[in-house]
């Protein structure tokens, strides 16, 4: 891929994930953050919340994937960062839909770098704010 | 409300942690990364790097057990069942492969009060074997406060 190919506002690539509980227990355990906000309905009750919620950083990996899967190295990725603006609420018995869509956001041909804005909603509303991956080239 | 004298505050290296392929094809399937470098050394050679390169979100393994020193230190005084992610970063100097060695030193970056929130900022650095610098973390924790 040339990087004088790309355009600004280009859409580079679209992905569903399924969040289950499944989903929830195997981050948890990749990831080693163990809170029961993640996996437990009356904990994460008892702290006031509505629900189990999926963990942000899960969210957050995911979300790369789109811009991975485009510049096919994860090694490329240089600055990722997001803000998390809702929660992913994940239901014991079905599952969560997140849809992330990247898109070109900027151009650096002296640095050869292309920044990737990520969109990730759930139900259509967005759970990531500001969520940027720069990529080397 | 978390203490706001612990702004500026260094916390001690964390044990070197190894990263292993095995963790990184772990953390990789919970991603739902389906990038070879990810899960396959021969495609990682191939690309370039000694061994599997861990997803760009790993680090948070390794931010993870710096978090642990400061959730413990009494003088922050954290209460971790209110705490709620609020933003995170990662700049990658290099991508981390299996093999690596990393330890990390983390920083209090800000302490800042919204109301009766408070909002900590950390800085984690993260290093390889020989003390370079490999990537940095950055992330918001906003602790809720009492009703």
């Amino acid at each position: 891929m040339d990087i004088l190919s790309l355009e600004v506002g280009q859409e580079i690539g679209s992905r569903t994930f399924s969040f289950t509980r499944d989903s929830l227990v195997k981050y948890a355990g990749a990831s080693g953050d163990f809170n029961p906000i993640h996996y437990r309905d009356d904990f994460a009750k008892s702290v006031g919340l509505d629900g189990v919620l999926a963990h942000g950083m899960l969210t957050m990996g995911a979300a790369v994937q789109v811009a991975v899967d485009w510049i096919g190295d994860s090694g490329k990725v240089i600055d990722y960062g997001v803000r998390f603006t809702k929660p992913v609420f994940v239901p014991a018995d079905s599952l969560a839909e997140v849809i992330v869509t990247g898109k070109i956001g900027a151009i650096d041909l002296e640095n050869k770098t292309v920044r990737v804005d990520l969109t990730a909603s759930c139900l259509d509303v967005a759970v990531l704010g500001k969520a940027q991956a720069v990529v080397k080239f | 409300m978390v203490n706001p004298n612990v702004q500026g505050k260094k916390y001690p290296e964390t044990d070197p942690y190894l990263v292993g392929r095995e963790r990184i094809r772990e953390f990789a399937n919970a991603v739902f990364s389906t990038n070879p470098v990810n899960h396959d050394v021969f495609a990682a050679q191939a690309a370039g790097y000694t061994d599997l390169v861990a997803p760009p979100t790993f680090a948070v393994v390794i931010q993870e057990r710096s978090l642990h020193t400061v959730l413990a230190d009494p003088e922050a005084d954290i209460d971790f069942s209110r705490v709620v992610h609020g933003d995170q970063r990662f700049i990658a100097n290099r991508a981390i492969v299996a093999g690596d060695e990393l330890t990390s030193v983390l920083t209090v970056a800000s302490v800042k009060s919204l109301g009766a929130h408070s909002m900590i900022t950390f800085a984690t650095e993260i290093f390889d074997a020989n003390k370079e610098l490999v990537s940095t973390a950055i992330s918001t924790l906003v602790v809720r406060g009492g009703e």
